[in-house]
């Protein structure tokens, strides 16, 4: 009776220190900041939506350039590349964040938020290499090939002795545990890219000729999200699976071969393979939509890497939104803002040429 | 005759508790050697202490029940098998409830903070930060589609149980009915749809989810406040009505005051339901990291958002987003707590003397 | 009993103005739920009919089907739903007996509390729960069951290496809704007339035989609508499922493989954010489906109450 009446008292004291903070007022850390740097000229809200691959460098960036410019307030909410891209579109939000490139059918589509007649833009700011991570007792390196990969994700590979690893890795002691693949169980960016990987490089095992956001095969095991898949691989044994590289946190690694060398994932390497890779055919100049060149044999490229973009309207029908939208995306595109997203969300940033023509593109959003 | 000649032997012969407790002290002991020893030995990884409480449970039950039948008979053992099993099922249950309290308490508990109560998420990366705008939404949520669902849903049970008869009692019963079984997404996509008609696609703010959650939370409170106005003996509404009392009357001043501790346990489960939701407000209250007190202006994040997206959204410095996440968990569990309480007390005051 | 059924208006509380304005009051609550689910079904009807109508090309296009998924999703809904009842129901009856009529008076309010407790922690700790200590915690169990038990359909392998299988599942909603439904039987066994149980002891039954004779016939209707409850939270929970599960779009009765069947709250969740065009439709008409699934559920749990409503109180 008396811990209970003691536990009690303990949760009255919590509700009252609760009810005595909400009613003190406004949060520590709103009060009014100096500046940390000249602030530009704008003021107002400013929101977008789409890609939770972004969300935590968005969080970064927001953060940074509210520093900065502290009469701006930026939302953005990760709800998914898909419904970013519909709340864009019918005008919900005024940019959003996609790990696919508008389709040619959205394209076609009358943007709520645009002045009627003008066209959008599409810049990369986000470049993530996607990591292959495993949990096998013992294996601390590891070297996978595509038709590998493919084939341990088909189930075609069962056991992580299996003649084909053990030829990719003759110095490993591989255990006879069964291996137990984890794909994402929603539909993501992630599984597109890595989807579009396995098939340009190993089209005999890896027959999807049309990547999808879905995982396209009903084989090993499934979890949400990036860090699903991170806990499931973490937690599991004799685990395999593949998440955005910032999140892998200490998992190991594997190195997948590209030409003739194993590569372990980089910053550098993502960078490198997007500033090769060709633009998507027949698109206006500000869109940077690309087709990623995954069949790279340069071993300084790493071509599993996701690219997501901020689409937005170059010229909006609200004159309020487009100096915010300009300064916004301006900064995301900078080297500044390139360096913060590595820094905090483990993003490579964007190589100089790519940056550039980001940034001509967006200084013309009005 | 046979259980003339049974109860004249169990009121005779009766195991006293004392050998009962040295059973339980006695089957606890032996599982827990069993499985200490179990551990050195190399055979199981680790000391389980689950394992132990549930075989022990099991030992005590199975003593206490063979040594009941030989003493007492077989009516006095089954009596004292149920008995077992009841409490063992209660030990059980609360076993993933240590677990998961245990759990987030330890983990909450990183950053349990003044910073936590006085931050909002604003302009913080990485370590800092806290739920303050989150704990704000969370409360003024809850608190509009409290004031929305519990006055509709109470009047509707009192519709049911006390005026309700024909079609139009038929018809709201099935609806009810439906209503549970609306997922919590589809709640928010129908209040988003709804709202867009009046404000547009971009409309994203506190009350919209509210609104949402009501649908939720109707049908519980409906359905609970319903099982106990019918529990109410109909004696005690006749009763009233011989002295000439008229019925809303009698429902306002016997009927209610007589179910009230259920009405509010009815109630409290309701809150409880829809205080930890996360789809719907993602959908149609949208997400914020700055503060924000008005419900009918803005995004408005709530904790269990907060919660989920501070976990599946993570900066490179995972664990401190993780820590926020779980201290965002343990203060929305002390948040229910203290609604239990106070809940409670009113139960105490409100109910008439001479129950339970 | 003397009923007060529309056929026998002997008993007839005096009517004044207050009681026509609370019959109103009372009588457009129940209008205002018609209102308001008319228009959620009709929302839900008219997003639902594209995905019911649309052309193969259509399908292809968005790469999700609505017939080709509606089976395996609602029979996982159902196995998973099923699953909890299963291990909950009993659980929480003997909780529920356990606090009103065996723990002392003097602690069952505060171990009732204990229980309501759970009802308080919300799904995303559950989830987070489930996958992070549950699931690891019971995967050496499932290993052991398939090794030793294998040849038993529902235990069949290759067993999940990280124990995020179907069976998990049903134990973390099991758990959710526990409260729900331990709450409300509580109430009700504590409302047991006493006059019955003390007839019942009276005539020398043992505590048991009291309870199966007095208590259990009077909460039966209460139980079986506590389990309805509790059941439409176990099939339309989404977070917790959706980060537990490991999921599939198949049919298996198999509880501890890596492909488990996927419930239809959860598959809407997961798939709703990069859902587009079609994709949304047929979501939504999945979830029509749910809506439809609960609402046979509770149909027939209401039938089944009906047929009982002699205990009721308020005949």
């Amino acid at each position: 009776m008396n811990i209970t009446r003691s536990g009690r008292v303990l949760a009255i004291a919590a509700a009252v220190s609760v009810s005595a903070l909400v009613l003190s007022g406004c949060a520590a850390n709103e009060a009014p900041v100096e500046p940390t740097a000249t602030p530009l000229n704008i003021s107002g809200k400013l929101t977008g939506a789409g890609a939770s691959s972004q969300a935590a460098a968005e969080d970064a960036w927001i953060a940074d350039f509210q520093m900065t410019n502290n009469l701006v307030d930026v939302t953005y909410d990760p709800t998914g590349s898909g419904a970013g891209r519909t709340a864009f579109i019918s005008g919900g939000v005024s940019f959003a964040g996609t790990d696919s490139y508008l389709s040619d059918k959205e394209l076609a589509s009358t943007f709520a938020a645009c002045t009627p007649g003008t066209k959008v833009f599409e810049v990369p700011v986000y470049v993530s290499p996607i990591a292959v991570i495993y949990n096998v007792d013992g294996v601390t390196d590891l070297n996978l090939d595509a038709s590998t990969i493919a084939k341990i994700f088909t189930g075609a590979i069962t056991t992580w002795n299996d003649p084909a690893i053990v030829a990719l890795n003759p110095k490993a002691k591989l255990p006879a545990t069964a291996i137990t693949p984890v794909h994402r169980s929603d539909d993501s960016g992630t599984s597109k890219n890595f989807s579009d990987y396995l098939f340009q490089n190993a089209k005999a095992d890896w027959a999807i000729e049309k990547p999808a956001d879905k995982f396209p095969f009903e084989v090993g095991e499934a979890a949400q999200g990036t860090a699903g898949v991170v806990a499931a691989v973490a937690n599991g044994t004799g685990t395999i699976g593949y998440a955005d590289a910032s999140k892998v946190g200490k998992l190991t690694v594997a190195n997948i071969k590209v030409g003739k060398d194993f590569v372990a994932y980089s910053p550098e390497g993502a960078a490198a393979v997007v500033a090769g890779s060709k633009p998507v055919a027949g698109r206006d100049k500000s869109d940077m939509a690309v087709d990623i060149n995954r069949t790279t044999t340069n071993p300084d490229e790493y071509p599993l890497v996701l690219v997501s973009y901020a689409v937005g309207c170059l010229s909006y029908a609200d004159a309020k939104v487009g100096p915010l939208v300009n300064a916004y995306i301006s900064y995301l595109v900078s080297e500044q803002g390139q360096a913060l997203a590595a820094k905090a969300a483990g993003s490579a940033p964007l190589s100089a040429d790519v940056q550039k023509q980001a940034a001509a593109i967006a200084a013309t959003i009005k | 005759m046979s259980t003339e000649v049974e109860r004249v032997t169990t009121s005779k012969r009766t195991l006293e508790p004392k050998v009962l407790w040295l059973t339980a002290a006695a089957s606890f002991l032996v599982s827990l050697g069993v499985f200490v020893v179990l551990s050195m030995a190399g055979i199981t990884s680790g000391f389980d202490i689950v394992a132990t409480v549930l075989w022990s449970a099991f030992l005590y039950v199975a003593l206490s029940y063979v040594m009941s039948r030989i003493v007492e008979g077989k009516r006095k053992a089954t009596d004292r098998l149920v008995a077992g099993v009841v409490t063992s099922a209660f030990v059980i249950a609360l076993l993933p409830l240590i677990s998961l309290i245990y759990t987030t308490v330890a983990d909450g508990l990183n950053r349990l903070d003044g910073t936590f109560f006085s931050s909002s998420m604003r302009n913080i990366v990485g370590e800092g930060g806290g739920g303050l705008h989150a704990l704000i939404g969370t409360l003024e949520v809850t608190l509009a589609a409290s004031i929305i669902s519990i006055p509709i849903g109470i009047m509707t049970a009192i519709y049911l149980v006390e005026y309700g008869r024909g079609k139009l009692a038929q018809a709201v019963t099935f609806l009810i009915d439906v209503m549970t079984g609306i997922p919590s997404i589809v709640a928010g996509l129908f209040a988003f749809a709804l709202f867009a008609i009046f404000f547009g696609p971009g409309i994203r703010f506190g009350i919209g989810g509210a609104v949402a959650l009501s649908l939720l939370m109707i049908p519980v409170v409906v359905r609970s406040t319903e099982e106990m106005l019918k529990l109410v003996p109909n004696e005690l509404r006749e009763a009233s009505y011989a002295l000439g009392v008229p019925k809303w009357l009698t429902v306002v001043k016997v009927v209610l005051p007589t179910a009230i501790a259920g009405i509010i346990t009815g109630v409290m489960i309701a809150i409880s339901r829809i205080i930890g939701e996360t789809a719907p407000l993602l959908i149609i209250a949208g997400l914020s990291t700055n503060m924000n007190y008005d419900l009918f202006n803005d995004r408005m994040t709530t904790l269990p958002v907060f919660v989920y997206t501070q976990y599946a959204n993570p900066g490179r410095d995972a664990q401190a987003y993780l820590d926020r996440a779980w201290t965002g968990a343990l203060v929305l569990i002390l948040i229910v707590m203290a609604l239990n309480i106070i809940a409670r007390i009113l139960a105490k005051v409100l109910a008439p003397k001479g129950q339970r | 009993m003397t009923s007060a059924t529309t056929s026998q208006p002997a008993l007839r509380a005096p009517r004044r103005l207050g009681d026509r304005v609370f019959s109103i009051a009372a009588t457009t609550s129940g209008v205002i739920i018609l209102v308001v689910l008319a228009s959620v079904a009709i929302f839900l009807v008219s997003k639902s009919v594209p995905a019911l109508v649309a052309t193969d090309k259509e399908v292809t296009d968005v790469g999700m089907s609505f017939w080709g998924n509606i089976g395996p999703l609602v029979f996982g809904t159902i196995w998973a739903a099923a699953l909890a009842l299963l291990f909950a129901v009993p659980f929480a009856i003997a909780i529920a007996l356990f606090i009103s009529h065996y723990a002392p008076r003097r602690i069952a309010q505060g171990l009732g509390y204990a229980i309501d407790l759970l009802a308080a922690i919300p799904s995303v700790v559950y989830g987070l729960w489930g996958i992070m200590v549950l699931a690891p915690a019971v995967q050496p169990i499932y290993v052991w069951l398939v090794d030793n038990v294998g040849w038993f359909p529902l235990f069949a392998g290759p067993v999940s290496g990280t124990g995020r299988t179907v069976l998990t599942v049903a134990v973390v909603l099991a758990v959710m809704i526990l409260p729900i439904i331990t709450a409300l039987s509580r109430e009700i066994f504590l409302q047991t007339p006493r006059l019955h149980e003390e007839a019942a002891l009276a005539l020398g039954a043992t505590k048991w035989e009291m309870i199966k004779m007095a208590v259990l016939p009077f909460g039966r209707p209460g139980i079986i609508s506590a389990t309805m409850l509790g059941l439409g939270r176990a099939l339309g929970e989404t977070m917790a499922v959706a980060m537990v599960l490991s999921p599939a779009v198949i049919v298996s009765f198999a509880l501890l493989q890596s492909q488990n069947p996927t419930t239809i709250a959860a598959n809407i969740a997961l798939n709703f954010p990069e859902a587009h065009d079609l994709g949304v439709n047929v979501l939504i008409a999945t979830g029509l489906v749910l809506f439809i699934i609960t609402l046979i559920v509770n149909s027939l749990a209401r039938f089944i109450v009906n047929r009982r409503k002699a205990f009721s109180g308020a005949n």
